[in-house]
């Protein structure tokens, strides 16, 4: 009888610095423990031996491998093709993948394929007593949580959001099979025609993996007080990030937007001054593990969510603070 | 000329919304609704690419009775033509189903399309998954994210940011293409088209069984996810709550959470208080 597995999409562009497949594997071995199955990691590309070593020495016992020089570049078209003609082959469990934009674009098309459930952009992944996965993921904006279980249907597919889960000490010790696969022939060309691909500036995954990050919002009053919002940041050791209406009047550069539809940040710690929470600002923050938010109205939305909610002037309380930091921190 | 196809969604205009604890669906009847800002762009793409090229532009939404009023809204804002696609055996879809009652009507009622525009994801449930979805059960190659659509002979050349990648991307029609909310800001609707969209409704109601759709296969019945709770995150913070001068409440900040921000911060925090 096959063993049951799990099966964790390699996600390797922008590794170093986006390490959601690797953070899915630690907590895939967890899941898999539970329920005595395999961790298995599946890598598309072009010389990638690099990755399936990481991989195996971050938890997965087996990676099926595509390596092909046909797959050089990351191709929609192909990869979905490539999953569901190895799902068709090995019947996972479970597929996850990284809620990275790839991900996000690439799992709705196999679950499509595969007539089954995707859940998007996962917080949370757990077993019931039936050991169906319970996946839970924001809903509505962020300021709610949904639990979701995909009874019937096989393989469960979710999308997982980086930073959420811990990824493992490398242990380069770790041995894994590794299953290689040839491109089948007559595989379908990729439909779309890469005219350029540039990668752009990391700012944004730095704010992604900040450890704090200061947010600032309209409250803040004005492009000079924002000014203040950075060297609060500089003391802390922390980032910078703004709300639309912030980026749109200039106080802020582009790759500070957090947001929904823009970056997801997931800090220890989250200041947030003068911001008065819409949804499409909160659902990006939804995943910091504690929030400070300044406002003079008690009543904004980004207080109710915060840990603690300081009705006072942003502004003013965002000087008292660097005040105080100067004070606390000069040797 | 162009066929456009633009799915829209009408989203609930506030944050905080009353849900149904039991079923763990929106009470979306409860609260006024609005077009999904995403969605919004995706129609305004489509307007701005028949001012300069000709095409004729079909919006078609999903949803209950009430969300004909953003197809009021999207044909006062230059539509042709539009699809509610309503019918109660389709409450409670998820992603992979209402793709395919969308997928569906629209090959029933635009089988010519060239292109089909939407935002790349609504701003209540985010999945972001029914455009992928759709453009593979329409076999349609697909690109989201995308901020600036050029339109060619035979196919659109579109750019987007993807995973700290700036991409320029080539597509042969028919294609899917979802749009970020950065670029092509709606244009505001004239009381003229709006006075005209109601003068002259060009919107056509269609249910389940009219395209086929067998009722067993679609609603959350045809749903292979399904929704055990929802709860709301702000009932799990402790929201401490502080009033004062500046001073006052930076000290309290310290004296309570000091090691909190400390820690995160890798400094000592609580030990140079004096």
């Amino acid at each position: 009888m096959n063993r049951r597995s799990i099966w964790v999409f390699g996600d390797y562009r922008n590794y170093f610095q986006v390490r959601v497949t690797l953070q899915i594997l630690a907590r895939a071995n967890e899941l898999a423990e539970e329920m005595q199955a395999d961790v298995c990691a599946i890598v598309f590309g072009h010389e990638v031996d690099e990755w399936v070593g990481e991989y195996i020495a971050h938890g997965a016992h087996k990676v099926y491998v595509v390596d092909d020089p046909g797959l050089k570049e990351y191709s929609i078209d192909i990869y979905t093709a490539l999953m569901e003609h190895l799902v068709l082959q090995y019947s996972p469990d479970i597929i996850l993948a990284g809620a990275t934009s790839f991900g996000r674009e690439f799992a709705p098309r196999v679950a499509k394929r595969l007539r089954t459930g995707l859940t998007s952009d996962c917080v949370g992944l757990d077993l019931d007593t039936d050991g169906n996965l319970v996946q839970t993921a924001p809903a509505f904006g962020g300021n709610l949580l949904s639990r979701i279980v995909t009874p019937h249907t096989r393989p469960v597919m979710a999308t997982v959001r980086g930073g959420v889960f811990h990824e493992r000490v490398h242990d380069y010790q770790a041995r894994g099979e590794i299953v290689s696969i040839d491109l089948p022939d007559n595989f379908p060309k990729d439909r779309i025609h890469v005219i350029s691909s540039i990668p752009q500036a990391r700012q944004s995954q730095k704010i992604e993996d900040a450890s704090i990050v200061v947010c600032g919002g309209r409250g803040m009053g004005s492009s000079k007080r924002f000014k203040n919002i950075f060297r609060l940041a500089r003391l802390l050791g922390a980032e910078v990030g703004a709300t639309r209406p912030v980026v749109y009047a200039r106080w802020a550069g582009p790759g500070m937007l957090v947001g929904q539809a823009d970056q997801h940040i997931s800090p220890r710690v989250l200041f947030s001054f003068g911001i008065s929470g819409a949804i499409q600002h909160t659902a990006g923050i939804d995943k910091s593990a504690f929030i400070i938010a300044v406002n003079k109205n008690p009543e904004a939305a980004m207080m109710k969510v915060a840990d603690c909610a300081i009705v006072a002037d942003a502004n003013q309380v965002c000087l008292a603070l660097i005040r105080a930091l100067e004070k606390r921190l000069r040797p | 000329m162009l066929n456009i196809l633009v799915c829209v969604k009408q989203v609930p205009m506030v944050a905080d919304l009353p849900w149904d604890p039991k079923t763990g669906t929106l009470m979306r009847e409860k609260s006024p609704g609005m077009m999904d800002p995403a969605s919004k762009h995706g129609l305004e793409a489509a307007l701005k690419i028949k001012e300069e090229h000709g095409a004729y532009i079909t919006v078609i939404t999903m949803g209950p009775p009430m969300a004909e009023e953003v197809l009021y809204e999207a044909a006062g804002m230059g539509a042709d033509r539009c699809l509610l696609l309503c019918d109660r055996a389709m409450a409670g879809a998820d992603t992979l189903v209402t793709s395919h009652c969308l997928a569906t009507a629209s090959k029933t009622y635009c089988p010519d399309m060239d292109l089909v525009l939407m935002g790349s994801n609504t701003s209540d449930s985010d999945t972001a998954q029914v455009g992928p979805q759709l453009a593979e059960e329409l076999g349609f190659v697909c690109a989201a994210y995308v901020h600036a659509i050029s339109i060619r002979d035979t196919g659109v050349v579109v750019e987007r940011i993807c995973d700290g990648y700036k991409e320029t991307l080539e597509m042969a029609f028919p294609c899917l293409v979802g749009v970020s909310t950065g670029s092509f800001h709606p244009r505001y609707m004239s009381m003229g088209g709006l006075e005209e969209a109601f003068d002259n409704p060009r919107i056509l109601r269609i249910g389940a069984q009219e395209i086929g759709l067998d009722p067993e296969e679609i609603g959350s019945k045809g749903s292979p996810t399904r929704i055990v709770d929802v709860y709301s995150l702000a009932t799990e913070k402790k929201n401490v709550v502080f009033k004062g001068t500046p001073k006052k409440v930076v000290d309290d900040l310290f004296e309570r959470f000091g090691e909190t921000i400390g820690s995160a911060a890798g400094m000592d925090i609580q030990e140079a208080h004096e």
